[in-house]
């Protein structure tokens, strides 16, 4: 137990739990990854060995072999629509922006940017110089090409829908580029962190080419995934040290953790608490919020949860510490609204303890709302993710002791997404909304007129608190409107927020560099090996 | 069959011990486990074994004896039931098919070689998954997961005593198929049966075994062995007893299954 209790500050998620990424299974769109203004990833000061004695030499070149749980669903990055691929691929594409480690917006491919009075018109200026992975130069007629294409101004279907609010774009020299957009959307400049490609180049799902500081070299199916250093990046401040990264398509997360252990492998960029704790000594562990929102997820529309007294009682009876710490061996942070404190900005603090664990007040709760006997709850469960199921296990103990006599119903994860999430056909659920940098993208989920809002929310102030946020170019104002709608969630009891369970990636000793996102992205151009 | 015969058979005695076993913790589960099987103690987790916890608890701090006690509830229940729908609609079939022959069986075992022509298991996620999981949905998916090998089992039993002259003479005396078919032939092909049905019995638990470490067998939070051997997986270095206690037991169950009806097949080939 003092082993254990030593390395509770170490993280958990594994990497099918990173994979549920409910956007990106249901549209085109690649950028699960989007720029919002300030998050705070915290790396826990025990574990995080990146800052060292100062003696500690810089060793040049090297190979990070990485153990990867999922296979890629498209080398395109228009085209692909897993948060793993993007992750890896992130590497090779730059886009007008990268999103930054404080989640805000760092300039990469663009130098500057402005926006007009109105609110419609942004003009970027693009940096000189800058050569994509075939030697040609990127100018604005490449962004011409990228953006026509997400937005479908090629008169072709729009493969982001981000991007589909774009009316006009002009390139009126190489290097500045002009979006016109139909109308205001503060989200818009967050969008832009998505990969510029070369003009005409259509070969993107067999050789990948962009800008990025890692260069694609090649893809064998169900073994590896290699990079090689990209010598002509542009950004000299961000250029790549390591010389290889070949990731390994390893499924098993246990054979990941003995390869790692073994030297087979160098890093483990999702590891179980259980993974770490059978590693030991002598590794690099990083583990911070990743900006996920694990909730159970009430169906506002059926009898008897559309009572926001049942909702409220459910909430009281869930005690969400004791969730985290026998899911998650305490390694998570306890939500109150449908935001994650990643969000630093637009986090809403003081709501996690709104409804105190209360046994008693959820009985009373539930006789007022008419139901002294309690009632039958099924909680629908996807089945490959057993981090949802334990949670499952978990909530219907809790629940009965509040006399709601919950079952658990797993189900495949293709029928979860058809039944669940496309057609909200359940009562409740257990599921994990992952990284979204702009607050729109998170809370819109509970607008009314939201197509998968599965939770079947619909709340009038809300819907005007949203829709005010989603033309507010004024940050602080905007962030307000934000806060606002997540108390009211909170108010209304929508859902249960559980935690924002820690990603955790573990390293060999002398790999340094690793720096945490609010979304999931493994910065290789960061990354360097010490000499032991 | 006698004692003497019955110990002098080491397989069968070996086998049939253990069924008792597990049968006897079966029995004594339905009336009492050390604890609440589904109770949570988050402050005792992944605790090794003890005295006050024998198998040890697992990552919910459930109580892992308790869980298997109550878990053979489900293995035999699923077991039983599952083999007796094989075993009556494949007997059934085969009896039809071997019996009156003719285009009738040409069609019937066509129909029993698509069905074998899938892996069991892959049929019985095919139906768990239309219909979805559960337990009885489980039973009834590992049922006619094993009617073709009942069925092909009674056609050949069938096909031969009908050939014979106490069949010939009980038909001519005017005994229905019905009559014939339950009364002459299906007691001469039984011994056969009872060695299949054996077999099948621990087929059907590992089968089972095998739904619920997928997810589509019996749910939680009740104790199935396939979801515990399932649900240990992640703590295998760090609770290595979780996994091992459940998958010896599941190991038990099937050596027993299998020395029983070897046991049973050698005593009746002998008497023959």
């Amino acid at each position: 137990m003092a082993i254990l209790k030593k390395k509770l500050a170490l993280g958990i998620s594994t990497l099918s739990l990173l994979a549920v990424i409910i956007t990106g299974c249901g549209s085109n769109s690649t950028a699960s990854n989007s720029v919002g203004n300030s998050a705070n990833t915290t790396a826990s000061n025990e574990s995080n060995q990146t800052v060292q004695n100062s003696g500690e030499k810089v060793m040049a070149g090297g190979t990070v072999r990485v153990a990867m749980s999922t296979e890629p669903d498209n080398l395109d990055p228009y085209l692909s629509a897993a948060t793993d691929t993007n992750s890896m691929m992130d590497n090779v594409f730059d886009g007008l922006f990268e999103a930054g480690e404080n989640s805000d917006l760092v300039p990469a491919i663009a130098s500057s940017y402005q926006v007009s009075e109105d609110g419609l018109t942004y003009t970027f200026t693009l940096k000189q110089g800058i050569k994509f992975h075939n030697g040609a130069d990127l100018t604005s007629k490449d962004v011409y090409y990228s953006y026509a294409k997400l937005s479908g101004l090629n008169g072709q279907e729009p493969l982001s829908s981000k991007f589909s609010g774009i009316e006009s774009i002009d390139t009126p020299d190489d290097y500045s580029v002009v979006i016109k957009l139909k109308e205001k959307n503060a989200a818009f400049l967050a969008a832009n962190i998505i990969a510029i490609v070369p003009k005409d180049y259509e070969q993107q799902s067999e050789k990948p080419i962009g800008a990025g500081p890692y260069k694609f070299v090649e893809y064998k199916p169900g073994q590896e995934l290699v990079l090689e250093k990209n010598e002509n990046f542009y950004n000299k401040d961000h250029a790549p040290v390591i010389d290889k990264v070949e990731f390994k398509i390893m499924p098993d997360a246990n054979a990941s953790v003995l390869a790692l252990q073994s030297g087979d492998i160098d890093m483990i960029p999702g590891i179980s608490s259980q993974g770490v704790l059978q590693l030991g000594d002598g590794y690099t562990v990083i583990s911070g919020p990743q900006n996920m929102v694990q909730l159970m997820a009430l169906n506002n529309s059926v009898k008897p949860l559309n009572d926001v007294k049942v909702r409220q009682a459910i909430n009281y009876a869930i005690d969400k510490d004791a969730i985290i710490q026998t899911v998650a061996e305490g390694n998570g942070t306890k939500l109150g609204s449908n935001m994650s404190p990643a969000m630093k900005m637009y986090y809403q603090e003081g709501l996690e303890d709104y409804y105190k664990t209360n046994v008693d007040k959820a009985k009373e709760l539930l006789n007022e709302a008419g139901y002294p006997n309690g009632f039958d709850l099924t909680i629908t469960v996807p089945s490959n993710y057993q981090f949802h199921v334990d949670t499952a296990q978990v909530i219907a103990d809790q629940l009965k002791k509040a006399g709601i006599n919950a079952t658990i119903k797993q189900i495949e994860w293709s029928s979860w997404l058809e039944d669940v999430y496309n057609n909200a056909k359940y009562e409740s659920t257990i599921v994990g909304l992952t990284g979204k940098l702009d607050p729109q993208e998170v809370l819109g989920r509970y607008e009314t007129t939201y197509a998968k809002n599965f939770f079947k929310f619909s709340n009038a102030d809300f819907d005007k608190l949203i829709s005010e946020g989603k033309i507010e170019i004024n940050e602080a104002k905007r962030a307000d409107l934000y806060k606002q709608a997540q108390t009211l969630l909170t108010e209304q009891a929508a859902a249960v927020f559980i935690m924002d369970p820690n990603r955790t990636v573990a390293m060999k000793g002398n790999l340094k560099g690793f720096k945490m996102y609010p979304v999931q992205k493994y910065d290789f151009a960061e990354m360097y090996y010490t000499e032991q | 069959m006698n004692w003497k015969q019955l110990t002098k058979s080491k397989p069968l005695l070996i086998g049939s011990s253990l069924i008792a076993l597990l049968m006897l913790m079966m029995l004594i589960s339905l009336f009492y486990t050390p604890y609440g099987p589904n109770d949570m103690n988050s402050g005792i987790r992944l605790s090794h074994p003890q005295l006050s916890h024998l198998f040890g608890t697992d990552n919910f701090g459930r109580d892992i004896f308790s869980r298997i006690m109550k878990g053979s509830q489900t293995a035999f229940l699923i077991g039983l039931s599952s083999v007796l729908i094989g075993l009556s609609l494949g007997v059934l079939i085969g009896a039809i098919s071997g019996y009156f022959g003719g285009w009738l069986d040409e069609v019937i075992m066509r129909l029993m070689d698509a069905l074998l022509a899938f892996p069991g298991i892959l049929l019985a996620i095919m139906l768990v998954s239309v219909f979805g999981p559960g337990l009885n949905n489980t039973i009834i998916a590992l049922g006619i997961m094993s009617i073709p090998s009942f069925s092909r089992i009674a056609r050949s039993g069938f096909m031969q005593y009908k050939e014979f002259d106490f069949v010939k003479a009980a038909i001519a005396k005017g005994a229905g198929p019905l009559r014939v078919i339950w009364y002459h032939i299906l007691p001469n092909i039984a011994s056969s049966l009872i060695v299949a049905t054996s077999l099948r019995f621990s087929g059907s638990i590992l089968a089972e075994a095998g739904l619920s470490y997928l997810g589509l067998g019996v749910q939680p939070p009740d104790p199935s062995w396939g979801r515990m051997l399932n649900e240990a997986q992640p703590f295998m270095i760090n609770a290595p007893w979780y996994v091992l206690i459940t998958g010896v037991i599941i190991t038990i169950m099937v050596l027993g299954f299998n020395l029983l009806g070897d046991g049973l097949r050698d005593l009746y080939d002998r008497k023959s």
